[in-house]
């Protein structure tokens, strides 16, 4: 399982990139593996705001739909338009070309809620037991 | 193979309107008409019976095929009740009769049906009344939400949480959460039954109703289940009995007996009417004493002259859930069903199907795993888990069946099982035929560990190999267009 | 008889390989305090006697008066070849379609089921069909809610009243804003939509033709609509698509239906074909089966169930419908009918059923006391106003071989003298002359 360092996670199979007061999400390799062929991403609109842990989109594949919870707070910035054509990216590249959206980040005191790279690879780990 | 738009001929046709024997000028405004005509096919009656022949080649059913699909109850649909459905008594009965001043005693004989059946479904479950409106199993349950609505309702309770078991059919949840319910889940403990010190917890005077199967989606009958009710009934909340799985009872337990406020019964599950490709079904709901009240208008009642009749006059009524009594054909071949089996028939019916089911178990077991090891009902759930090893999947199990002629298992349900193949051999299939698909399932076990690819090929014998499910969901075509 | 096919001998050998000593065993879970107290049904009976009794039970009812009853199920012909395909066992002893490779034939029919219903309604999607009319509607109800996100619903009175029936029943428990607005002269009251509508409604929900039989063109309405982001849906009888404007040259976003006319008997209410079209940007919003398009690796065309993550099996109590089958069987029906029909004879068809009905508004419009309501043009149904209660004049032409019509007070309030006529083309120009002068007699 591909797990990036300098990432933050979190128990849902989320990812989160910090650049300054952005926030860009995804989902991990875990998720997208688990999940299959990805068919389809919702997202939400811009500038729609979110509290941590709100659903946030869904994401499907044939057999299966996962609700995506809002990593932190704050209003959407900006999301990965060529999802809604290309599904398949989430599965093709889901740390970058497959990433869904970019937020504000509203409070910075909730990253702490969040796993760096080696606590999700033990979380990973305590599922796989 | 093409569409039948694809055949399509400029100018052909397929049937003879009669003959306009009025002679009337049309002034209808353009504003009211039609701009663009409907694309449908221009093609001979010839070419439609081709068509649709060819096409029912590329099914399997129940007729040509073993179809022990779990939870679907694929036993053979006998001849002479689709003979008594097409009777022309029946088929050309308009539905809105009986609402009309004096047409009621045009149709004595399809009211009297209705009447019966649910007299009948009493007896068979225990329940104190029923209704036949609900068109299918999921509409039952949708009635029977729409019944405890109204029960609490009237009770003035404030009621907003359906419990469910984990192992519960997906409807369950859809049906209370549809109707207006929140869910909480309780899980499967290690017997394979709802863990009961869980769903204890989880009981309060905020649950409206407890939704279970019994015998469960893993075939096993609860011990505990008049526990559950009693429970239940202790904060006023009702039991719901999904009654998809009442093929493995009939004349051994009833749910009115056990402690159970609604039933819901599929009548093409266990009453053998054909599942007609995925419908129609039906599914009928039985209540309890002190819900009768509730229960949908119109209800047909017998007159004391002996002729059946509406009666809309009740004021708790939830009101109208269909337009009509149901399905009325399917109900019509139950009760059909029904009469030629008789008391001692049924009964053999349960027997006959929980003996199949733990014959296969017994003998499967061996080579599939089997996460509750115990006495099952009239179905149960194997796993290709072991097989995982080697890379197959239920999946790929489930596609060589199918170049076996046999129909695949239920497969990926319930959820709580991984790769999960749930079985149903239901009653009517012979000793021979359950050894014959053993067979075929050794070789899967074995391919699996030894020709793995052999598995991951199939199917190769069907008109079409493995679809690209991902590729419909992605570039969605529904239709098709010239 | 109960076609079970084992010997006792087979039965032993079965339970022993189990390693039990009877087939009671298996039953141990069930504890005494649970078992059945009664089971009181009568013996079985062989296929001779059970023939005869539903041959008596089929003989106690009366298929052979003339009918002119419709209100939303109608008497039309049905080709032979509808039931002699229909009933393959092929398709009729299949169940839903879940393995793809196996069940081409339902998924192609399905998937032409899907393109017919596209066409008669000018709309982009089509589900594989749902239960009936009624929960069609109730079904397309839910999915505007779904769309906006708003909670108020608009109902037209001219939508038949069992629908609207079902529609309450089954929002019971919900907290939806339902508001009826009156027909005016047989049509949909532009009047009193626009001073209900507001941008809280989800949507307005129209029938055409309308109960009373009356045609209407929405445009206007869907138009008004749209632009507070209300969606209009309408319910609408398929036979009279073949002439009148359909709900997609209307801009309506989602249509549903009876498809009972197409090809299925009227089997005393059921079994029935809910159907349900809608513009492409909703079909995510859509319940029930849909089938799709698709290839198999070596690139050949096939079809499966798509967009199944909709769905209760997969998404439980977030799913966008508790419904977990259609009704294939009934849509297959009409598909093979609309393909015996075809594009020209499905125009026909509608064009037959509208001249009937017009000649017999004529011949009505001509009995003293009678009224044939005017104020809209119909297709095959009509209104008359009669100088007595309309059930007592239906109940006495029963005695005279005819079913002359629904009696509207039966549904309506104050409309007890008005009676809904329809004529399919299964009714000759001779008896409806006779329904003429026999209601004229009997008034």
């Amino acid at each position: 399982m591909d797990v990036r360092e300098g990432l933050f996670y979190t128990k849902e199979h989320e990812w989160v990139k910090i650049d300054g007061k952005i926030a860009t999400v995804g989902i991990t390799d875990y998720a997208q593996s688990a999940l299959g062929d990805v068919t389809f991403v919702e997202l939400p609109k811009k500038a729609d705001v979110f509290k941590q842990a709100d659903q946030i989109a869904t994401v499907e594949s044939v057999k299966a739909a996962s609700d995506i919870y809002a990593p932190l707070s704050g209003a959407v910035e900006e999301i990965n338009p060529e999802l809604d054509n290309v599904p398949e990216l989430v599965n093709q590249s889901c740390y970058e070309k497959g990433f869904f959206l970019k937020m504000q980040i509203e409070d910075e005191a909730e990253i702490k809620n969040l796993m760096d790279a080696k606590s999700y690879k033990a979380y990973l780990e305590s599922l796989a037991k | 193979m093409k569409l039948i738009f694809e055949k399509s001929i400029d100018s052909r046709t397929g049937f003879k309107l009669p003959e306009c024997d009025v002679d009337i000028k049309f002034n209808l405004s353009e504003k009211y008409l039609r701009k663009s005509q409907a694309e449908l096919p221009e093609v001979s009656e010839l070419d439609v019976v081709r068509h649709f022949s060819e096409l029912a080649k590329r099914n399997f059913s129940v007729d040509s095929n073993f179809y022990p699909l779990g939870s679907c109850t694929m036993k053979y649909n006998p001849k002479f009740t689709e003979r008594v459905a097409n009777f022309e008594g029946f088929t050309d009965l308009h539905g809105l009769l009986p609402q009309v001043l004096g047409a009621s005693m045009l149709c004595q004989g399809a009211l009297q049906v209705v009447y019966d059946v649910q007299k009948l479904l009493c007896e068979i479950t225990g329940m104190k009344a029923f209704t036949t409106q609900p068109l299918a199993g999921a509409h039952g349950e949708l009635t029977g939400a729409m019944l405890i609505a109204a029960y609490h309702k009237d009770k003035k309770h404030k009621r907003k949480y359906v419990i469910v078991p984990d192992s519960s059919h997906g409807t369950n949840p859809a049906s209370a959460a549809i109707a207006g319910y929140e869910i909480i889940t309780v899980p499967t403990d290690k017997t394979g039954c709802m863990d009961f010190e869980e769903f204890k917890s989880k009981l309060n005077e905020n649950v409206a109703a407890v939704m279970l199967t019994c015998p469960n989606t893993l075939g096993i009958f609860n011990f505990r289940i008049k526990d559950i009710c009693d429970e239940a009934h202790k904060v006023d909340a009702l039991v719901y009995y999904d009654g998809a799985n009442l093929n493995a009872i009939l004349g051994k337990a009833r749910p009115g007996d056990i402690g159970f406020d609604i039933v819901h019964i599929n009548l093409h599950k266990t009453f053998a009417t054909p599942h007609g490709g995925g419908g129609p079904g039906a599914g009928p709901v039985g209540v309890s004493e002190k819900l009768v009240g509730y229960l949908p208008i119109p209800r047909v009642v017998k007159r004391s002259d002996a002729t059946y009749a509406l009666s809309y006059n009740r004021s708790k009524s939830l009101g109208y859930m269909a337009a009509f009594f149901g399905n009325f054909s399917v109900i019509l071949k139950t009760y059909a069903y029904i009469m030629m089996l008789g008391k001692d028939g049924l009964t053999e019916v349960s027997e006959t199907a929980v003996l199949n089911a733990n014959y296969l178990k017994e003998k499967l077991k061996k080579y599939f795993q089997l996460d509750y090891d115990r006495i099952c009902m009239h179905e149960f759930v194997i796993s290709a888990v072991s097989q995982l090893k080697n890379n197959i999947h239920a999946i790929d199990i489930a596609k060589y069946l199918i170049d076996k002629g046999i129909h695949p298992p239920t497969v990926y349900f319930p959820l709580i099982v991984k790769e999960a193949m749930m079985v149903e051999p239901t009653e009517t299939e012979s000793k021979q035929t359950l050894d014959e698909f053993i067979d075929v399932m050794v070789e899967i076990a074995e391919l699996a560990e030894h020709n793995p690819q052999a598995l991951k090929d199939a199917p190769v014998t069907t008109c079409v190999g493995r679809l690209d499910e991902a590729k419909a969901a992605r570039d969605l075509n529904l239709r098709w267009q010239k | 008889m109960n076609f079970i096919p084992h010997t006792d001998k087979e039965r032993r050998e079965m339970c022993k390989a189990i390693g039990v000593s009877s087939i009671d065993e298996l039953f141990k879970d069930i504890t005494p305090d649970l078992k059945a107290k009664s089971f009181e049904l009568p013996n079985g009976k062989s296929e001779f006697e059970v023939m005869r009794f539903f041959k008596g039970l089929a003989n106690k009812n009366n298929v052979s008066l003339t009918s002119f009853l419709g209100a939303g199920f109608y008497d039309h012909y049905i080709p032979s070849a509808v039931e002699s395909l229909s009933s393959k066992p092929e398709f009729y002893t299949a169940y839903t379609p879940y393995q793809p490779e196996c069940s081409q034939g339902w998924l192609q029919s399905i998937f032409e089921f899907q393109t017919a219903i596209c066409e008669l309604t000018s709309l982009d999607v089509a589900n594989a069909s749902l239960y009936d009319g009624g929960t069609a509607l109730y079904e397309a109800a839910m999915m505007a809610i779904r769309i906006t996100g708003r909670k108020k619903i608009i109902v037209d009175s001219g939508v038949n009243l069992l629908y609207r029936s079902m529609l309450y029943t089954y929002t019971t428990n919900l907290e939806i804003e339902f508001k009826e607005t009156p027909v005016v002269h047989g049509q949909s009251s532009r009047k009193d939509i626009s001073s209900v509508i507001d941008k809280d409604t989800a949507a307005i929900i129209l029938q055409n033709p309308n109960f009373f039989g009356a045609i209407d063109d929405h445009s206007d309405i869907v138009k008004k609509a749209h632009e507070l982001g209300v969606l209009v849906i309408q319910s609408v009888y398929p036979v009279a698509l073949g002439l009148i404007k359909p709900p997609g040259e209307m801009d309506v976003d989602i249509a549903t239906g009876e498809g009972q006319s197409l090809g299925l008997n009227l089997n005393f209410g059921g079994p029935y074909l809910g159907f349900m079209a809608a513009k492409k940007q909703y079909m995510r919003k859509m319940p029930g089966r849909i089938v799709g398009e698709t290839v198999d690796k070596q690139n050949k065309r096939g079809f499966v169930l798509t967009l199944q993550t909709r769905e209760q099996h997969i998404r439980r109590e977030k799913a966008t419908s508790n419904i977990c089958s259609n009704e294939a069987l009934c849509a297959l029906r009409a598909v093979i009918y609309l393909s015996l029909l075809g594009k020209h004879g499905f125009k026909e068809l509608a064009l037959l059923n509208h001249k009937k009905a017009e000649f017999a508004k004529g011949l009505f419009d001509k009995i003293k006391g009678v009224e044939v309501k005017k104020n809209s043009p119909t297709f095959n149904e009509f209104t008359l106003m009669l100088p007595k209660r309309a059930d007592e004049i239906v109940c006495k032409l029963i005695e005279k071989g005819f079913i002359c019509g629904f009696p509207l007070g039966r549904f309506y309030k104050g409309l007890d003298n008005y009676l809904l006529v329809s004529v399919t083309e299964k009714r000759s120009k001779e008896e409806i002359a006779k329904l003429a002068d026999t209601l004229e007699a009997a008034l």
